[in-house]
């Protein structure tokens, strides 16, 4: 099954309690997704040359400080870090890329999350309602983000198993559905120099977007590269720095719903989602299409 | 319970469980005096409303409903005053199911009797494995609409997405619109004067007035499939 939900803010006071709307959506969907959940923010832009990286490590008492001191003392500029349960938001005063690879090699302790200049990504095993509380995901404030709960089919129920997935700097990618042919794509996109951390499929459908990106693919054309690579069920929601996106498979077994507001566009798996949100009532409300991109960004004011 | 006929008894969903609303939607196929119109009030995407109802009553859900509304409909009268999800009015037997906004995928999937109206635009695989219920779609439908539909009646107004009719048996269907493509084995037959006068007599059922019943195009079966030929009967 999973759950997917999502929520696009047009309006500065959607963008104050953006976290108090996702989480009653995403607790509409506990239910669909049981095992785990997650969400992506994206939030609090990091400063200009700066990057924010979200790191997590299982044990709750980690010297998140020393690590930002750390990466201030490899940077420049003062520690900046916010733990938030079992991960910390680092700002470091240099670019994303260089920012992650001192983690990879400073820290290998810590699993990245995400890395870009405003996202945000939480995500751990239990209960969806368990999440929520843990996080705080209601105090968080933001333009747009996207949440997930899990049923899990094709692989183990783990931290890293669980969405989004990061899928390069600003990027995430939320699932609902099965990929059949995802060893086949793994194995390529391996040879390609393209890391993974699970056997999960919904990996394979995150590094297939980074490795058609990384070649140079707009978000638009990877994700119509999705309908003739990947085989299997899927909906799909990809996070951007910008905005979000949305595909259906050819087929379309599973749900989607897409609203809109004067105030906020929202996805979700099904309605009772949406409906928590306030003028849901008068929304538009539709279903996208099979095997065509929908896609939402801010413009730049 | 002191409703009487001519009374609306109104269930909020915000404040009553949805199993108390159908425990009470089904004691009305044995109460000596049902209750006969009822109002569904908060409904906020909820599954499985007004499912299996059994008597000649009125029930108005007054919101958008989740899936599988009303499935199994015997005798009742529903109308859904929203958007409907997955599976509305599967399994139908009998009485009308009415939806104001759209339809979510599969509806009145397997309908064996009754009619199901879908005012605004019907989803994927709207009335797959029809037994014999009718549906009449104001707007357009999905892709693999009728999809083995083995008898009924479906009329769509607006176009009708890929595959219309794929495997289909001896379902009649009727578009007005464009069809993307037709699925395997389904055929534009010519619409006769009888096939005229099913399509008036569904549109008027369906309460559609001032469409020429002339402007559709009939789709079937053109029974070329495996189980049409008289070569595989001694297959079983």
């Amino acid at each position: 099954m999973c759950g997917i939900v999502g929520l696009f803010a047009k309006t500065d006071d959607v963008q104050a309690r953006l976290g108090a709307h996702l989480a009653s959506m995403l607790l509409e969907m506990n239910d669909r997704g049981p095992d785990s959940a997650g969400v992506a923010f994206y939030r609090r832009p990091a400063p200009a040359g700066g990057s924010k990286l979200t790191l997590h490590h299982p044990d709750l008492g980690y010297d998140w400080a020393a690590l930002a001191a750390g990466a201030a003392a490899e940077f420049g500029g003062e520690p900046d870090v916010h733990r938030r349960d079992n991960h910390a938001v680092v700002t470091v005063d240099g670019p994303a890329d260089e920012a992650e690879a001192w983690v990879d090699a400073a820290h290998p302790e810590v699993r990245l999350m995400s890395a870009g200049s405003v996202i945000e990504i939480y995500k751990e095993v239990g209960l969806p309602r368990a999440f929520v509380e843990r996080f705080g995901v209601a105090e968080l404030d933001g333009s747009h983000a996207l949440g997930h709960t899990r049923m899990a089919t094709e692989s183990r129920v783990t931290t890293d198993g669980s969405h989004p997935f990061s899928t390069g700097l600003d990027l995430c990618l939320v699932h609902n559905g099965s990929l059949s042919n995802h060893n086949r794509v793994r194995k390529h996109l391996r040879r390609e120099g393209i890391a993974f951390r699970t056997e999960n499929d919904s990996e394979v459908a995150a590094g297939y977007l980074m490795w058609r990106m990384r070649e140079g693919a707009t978000l638009d054309q990877a994700l119509e590269g999705c309908l003739e690579d990947l085989d299997g069920f899927y909906t799909f929601a990809v996070g951007t720095a910008d905005g979000f996106a949305v595909l259906r498979d050819p087929i379309a077994c599973k749900p989607a719903v897409l609203a809109e507001t004067d105030e906020w566009v929202a996805m979700a798996s099904e309605y009772r989602a949406i409906a928590t949100l306030p003028g849901a009532e008068e929304a538009r409300i539709w279903e996208p299409e099979p095997a065509t991109v929908y896609s939402w960004e801010r413009v730049a004011a | 319970m002191s409703a009487t006929a001519g009374t609306v008894e109104r269930v909020d969903l915000a404040a009553t469980s949805l199993r108390d609303l159908n425990q009470r939607l089904h004691d009305q196929a044995k109460a000596a005096e049902p209750i006969g119109h009822w109002q569904v009030l908060n409904p906020s995407g909820a599954h499985a409303l007004a499912c299996g109802l059994d008597a000649p009553i009125e029930v108005e859900i007054m919101g958008h409903a989740g899936y599988y509304c009303a499935g199994m409909n015997k005798l009742a009268t529903v109308t859904v005053h929203g958007n409907a999800g997955v599976g509305l009015a599967e399994n139908i037997m009998s009485g009308v199911v009415r939806v104001t906004g759209n339809a979510s995928q599969a509806a009145a999937a397997t309908g064996r009797g009754g009619l199901v109206i879908v005012e605004g635009d019907a989803s994927a695989r709207c009335g797959i494995s029809l037994k014999g219920a009718d549906i009449v779609v104001r707007g357009s439908a999905g892709h693999m609409s009728a999809f083995m539909a083995q008898t009924g009646r479906m009329v769509v107004l607006g176009d009708a997405g890929d595959a219309l009719g794929d495997s289909i048996y001896e379902a009649r269907v009727y578009v007005r619109g464009a069809v993307r493509s037709l699925g395997a084995d389904c055929v534009e037959k010519e619409l006769l004067d009888e096939h005229r006068d099913e399509v008036s007599e569904l549109l008027a059922a369906a309460g559609v007035e001032g469409v020429d019943p002339g402007e559709f195009r009939r789709y079937g079966s053109a029974r070329k499939l495996y189980t049409f030929h008289v070569d595989n009967a001694g297959s079983y």
